[in-house]
């Protein structure tokens, strides 16, 4: 653990519990935040970091823990008590008015005022001179709209900072910033720091946090894992304490369902595939039967990536190329019409549609291709239903029951029923196990390499580790937006794996 | 610990809710409950009115014609019938369309403007001559209601306006415009043929309910053997969802907007040939929400999905009806409108989860 600073943490949070109707979300969770310092929190999704700053911020209301805030034990109600205690966030989609001006954005809610009529002077020139504190210079009086995202952030952080703030909560500020704008926004965090503000920090993005944290606490299984000195840990160790794996043990990946087997021909190659903030120029091969298996941490890329050859997102720079023959794909039905298919990570949102049933969910997809006109008989849908009902063996009390009410794991076997239902030759499977019960888990992940050896191409992703080593044929690595290393079935194993995601032994 | 994140979203699914034990009948009773709701509020009603106003259910052939309060109530209910068909359509989609008074009003100018008409006598017999030939007026009447509609659909669809605001647009400006080409006048056609179409009759029936059959019909068979319903319910449901999944919902608004727009010229038509006018102050004043207050009447939720097109008409029959009784009771008409507040009110009420959480509350 940390050598202890001479100064009195600002923030000293513990024994934070939280619980959610049927789940632990916080257990023992804390953490200590000295002023002056840079303090990134870190953890895999689902680790709990979300929860543990809206205890911070007030959003919700932990059942046991404490929060100590100056010495002071702080109960936070609501954001805006928070923020009057001295706790100010910055969260990661800009909260502020586009169509109002940057010094309104600063200052909404409470105006300078003189005779009782707001104080337009006062506020621009409080507005210039905050904003100069961040390094930022620009007109005041413009709509926050006519500045980059960059500069919305400095003003979403001066808003923050005007509140008296002791303590600054960024949550994964840089997610929609390119490189030039992250710089930028780094080098207005040390200002701050040299002034003596406490910042915590929360991002996914691995060369961030070692380009600007003083400490790090790691959080796993809604607990807090340990809090180290940022120049001591390496990055292996950091990811090992995150994910939980033992990076040093040398446990050979369990065996393989099948030998390797011979992949067919390229079926689809992106050529410097990029969009701007999103994911750096990619070339990646997928052959027809082959399992490619997409590793990395949460925005990493991988989910990026899939969305750009779904279509799902467009691309604005590179080239897909299916069967040599170059494509865009500016919407989702481009790549299906090339026979792609995509369960999203999303489940809820990007996925089920709760209110129809099972039936027209799984028949969903294909109806959609085949066009608004030719309805697919009823007798075919049931069929096709009944057929996939069957195969994945997927729980529901009827083919007419409402998708709502199945379970997590049948709804996901449904939505990849209505991806296999138009026969696709590259299907994409973002986390599609998250989740879910073990047992649909390995049912999904058995039935889905069953296909790829019957000719299937599949690019498979997940935060699973273990999972991607077990069933993939080739892995791509990718870290900070990028691919940083491709290897064969075998060529890596818990351990390796680690530190290819960590950035060490990088090709 | 993946799970741990997942879990309270899954536990906010409603995961809990019975299932039904066969399939067919799950969807039969389900499509039942929802007419069963709004055909026993018309029932109600009905009887209301066989108890308070004498010789209701009364009906004679003169003529040849069927005479009746019955008779009178779904003719003078068909324009907002048409306009609650394609209303549906636009609240399956999360969409609301609050022009369609406006086009009502556009459609009916622009038709009776085109055929003006005269009346001549030659050689004794009584001729009647139209500026333009009506069909070519129809035509163009309706022209200007689908422009309208496409005009809608690409500001919702294309540049992702708000339906109550892009509508809104049309609202003021269809009827503006309408008054503009005629100069805040009434419009008189002069013309027997065109007279027909909202007050003529085909086997003894008013015509108006054939239009109204036909365009029910059409609607209800497009659904039945395309997918469109299926899409419509999809984008009006998740439609990130089915974006997804291949569907075009861009196109898909466009049109659902496009249909409810050829409705409302429809009943413009019908509006104006009944009147034997155009009066672009005051033909399909409100109408817009009348088609709204069937919708919902009908059992169609205006958070989008799931709907019922038969459910509308039975809605707007409620609401013609409602009227009628009012008039037939010699209650003031300013009261009308408060009683169709009152009916809002409850149908909307009864859609609110959190009314009925209440209920439940108190009855647990």
């Amino acid at each position: 653990m940390l050598a202890s600073t001479t100064a009195l943490p600002v923030l000293d949070v513990t024994g934070i519990h939280k619980q959610f109707p049927g789940v632990k979300a916080l257990s023992d969770a804390g953490l200590r935040l000295y002023p002056g310092e840079v303090h990134t929190l870190m953890g895999q999704n689902g680790a709990g970091k979300s929860t543990l700053i809206k205890v911070l911020t007030g959003v919700y209301r932990p059942e046991r823990g404490s929060i100590v805030l100056d010495g002071q034990r702080i109960e936070p109600r609501s954001t805006q008590h928070a923020q009057e205690l001295g706790i100010s966030t910055v969260y990661q989609e800009v909260n502020l008015c586009p169509n109002l001006s940057v010094a309104e954005n600063i200052f909404i809610g409470r105006y300078p005022r003189r005779f009782g009529m707001i104080d337009w002077r006062r506020m621009r020139r409080d507005a210039i001179e905050l904003l100069a504190r961040l390094q930022v210079n620009v007109d005041v009086s413009q709509p926050l709209a006519s500045y980059p995202l960059a500069i919305q952030q400095m003003v979403a952080i001066a808003r923050a900072l005007n509140i008296s703030a002791k303590v600054l909560i960024l949550d994964e500020p840089t997610s929609s910033l390119d490189e030039a704008e992250v710089q930028l926004l780094f080098s207005v965090l040390r200002s701050l720091r040299e002034q003596g503000m406490a910042i915590l920090f929360v991002t996914h993005f691995l060369e961030q946090t070692y380009a600007i944290s003083d400490r790090i606490t790691v959080m796993r299984n809604g607990e807090r894992e340990g809090e180290y000195l940022c120049s001591e840990l390496l990055r292996l160790a950091l990811v090992n304490k995150m994910v939980g794996v033992a990076a040093d043990t040398q446990e050979q990946p369990q065996a393989c369902i099948e030998e390797d087997h011979q992949a067919g021909a390229t079926l689809l190659k992106t050529k410097q595939l990029a969009r701007r903030g999103v994911l750096a120029p990619l070339d990646l091969t997928i052959k027809q039967g082959e399992l490619l298996g997409l590793a990395g941490l949460l925005g990493s890329g991988r989910t990026e990536a899939a969305r750009l050859l779904f279509g799902a997102d467009k691309a604005d720079d590179g080239a897909i190329e299916i069967g040599g023959r170059p494509h865009t794909f500016a919407t989702p039905r481009d790549a299906i019409a090339q026979g792609i298919g995509f369960c999203s990570e999303d489940r809820k949102h990007e996925g089920a549609i709760l209110d129809l049933s099972v039936r027209e969910n799984l028949i969903l997809a294909l109806q959609a291709r085949q066009g608004l006109l030719r309805a697919i008989p009823l007798r075919r849908q049931q069929e096709l239903a009944d057929y996939y009902l069957k195969q994945l063996g997927i729980k529901t009390a009827s083919i007419e029951a409402p998708l709502g009410t199945l379970s997590g794991g049948n709804q996901q076997k449904v939505l990849l029923a209505r991806w296999l239902a138009t026969e696709p030759k590259l299907m994409i499977l973002d986390e599609p196990t998250r989740g879910i019960d073990v047992r649909a888990k390995q049912e999904i992940m058995d039935y889905v390499t069953t296909l790829c050896r019957k000719g299937m191409a599949i690019l498979f992703i997940s935060s699973e580790l273990p999972e991607v080593l077990r069933v993939s044929d080739r892995i791509v690595v990718m870290r900070d937006r990028k691919a940083c290393g491709e290897y064969r079935r075998g060529e890596l194993d818990d351990s390796s794996v680690l530190h290819v995601i960590a950035g060490e032994g990088c090709q | 610990m993946i799970v741990k994140e997942q879990a309270p979203v899954a536990a906010a699914t409603p995961a809990a809710r019975p299932i039904a034990p066969m399939p067919a009948s799950l969807l039969s009773r389900a499509l039942a409950h929802h007419l069963f709701r709004s055909l026993a509020a018309l029932a109600a009603l009905l009887l209301i009115d066989f108890l308070l106003i004498p010789g209701f259910f009364r009906l004679e052939i003169k003529d040849g014609h069927l005479y009746g309060s019955l008779v009178d109530i779904v003719n003078r209910a068909a324009p907002l019938m048409l306009a609650a068909i394609g209303m549906t359509l636009v609240i399956a989609t999360r969409g609301i369309d609050i022009s369609v008074g406006a086009v009502v009003a556009l459609s009916g100018t622009v038709a009776s403007m085109l055929i003006g008409g005269t009346m001549v006598i030659q050689d004794g017999v009584p001729v009647y001559l139209a500026e333009t030939p009506m069909l070519l007026a129809m035509a163009a009447a309706l022209g200007a209601a689908l422009l309208c509609g496409l005009w809608n659909g690409l500001l919702v669809a294309g540049l992702g306006l708000q339906p109550i605001v892009a509508t809104l647009i049309l609202m003021v400006a269809g009827r503006g415009l309408a008054q503009l080409l005629t100069d805040g006048q009434i419009v008189t056609v002069y013309y027997q043929p065109f007279y027909f179409l909202g007050s003529g009759y085909l086997f003894g029936l008013p015509f108006a309910l054939f239009v109204v059959a036909g365009v029910f019909g059409v609607t209800a068979l497009l659904l039945r053997h395309t997918a469109l319903g299926l899409f419509i319910q999809a984008v009006g449901i998740n439609p990130v969802a089915a974006r997804l999944a291949g569907i075009r919902t861009a196109a898909l608004i466009v049109f659902v907007y496009v249909f409810a727009a050829a409705c409302a010229g429809m009943a413009g038509l019908l509006t104006s040939s009944n009147v034997k006018s155009a009066d672009a102050n005051n033909a399909g004043l409100m109408l817009e929400l009348d088609a709204i207050l069937a919708v919902t009447l009908g059992g169609t939720s205006l958070a989008g999905g799931r709907f019922s097109l038969a459910g509308s008409i039975v809605g707007a029959l409620i609401i013609q009806t409602l009227t009628y009784t009012i008039y037939s009771l010699g209650v003031p008409p300013e009261v009308n409108m408060v009683v169709k507040s009152v009916v809002v009110f409850l149908v909307c009420i009864s859609q609110s989860d959190q009314f009925k959480g209440l209920w439940k509350g108190r009855a647990a």
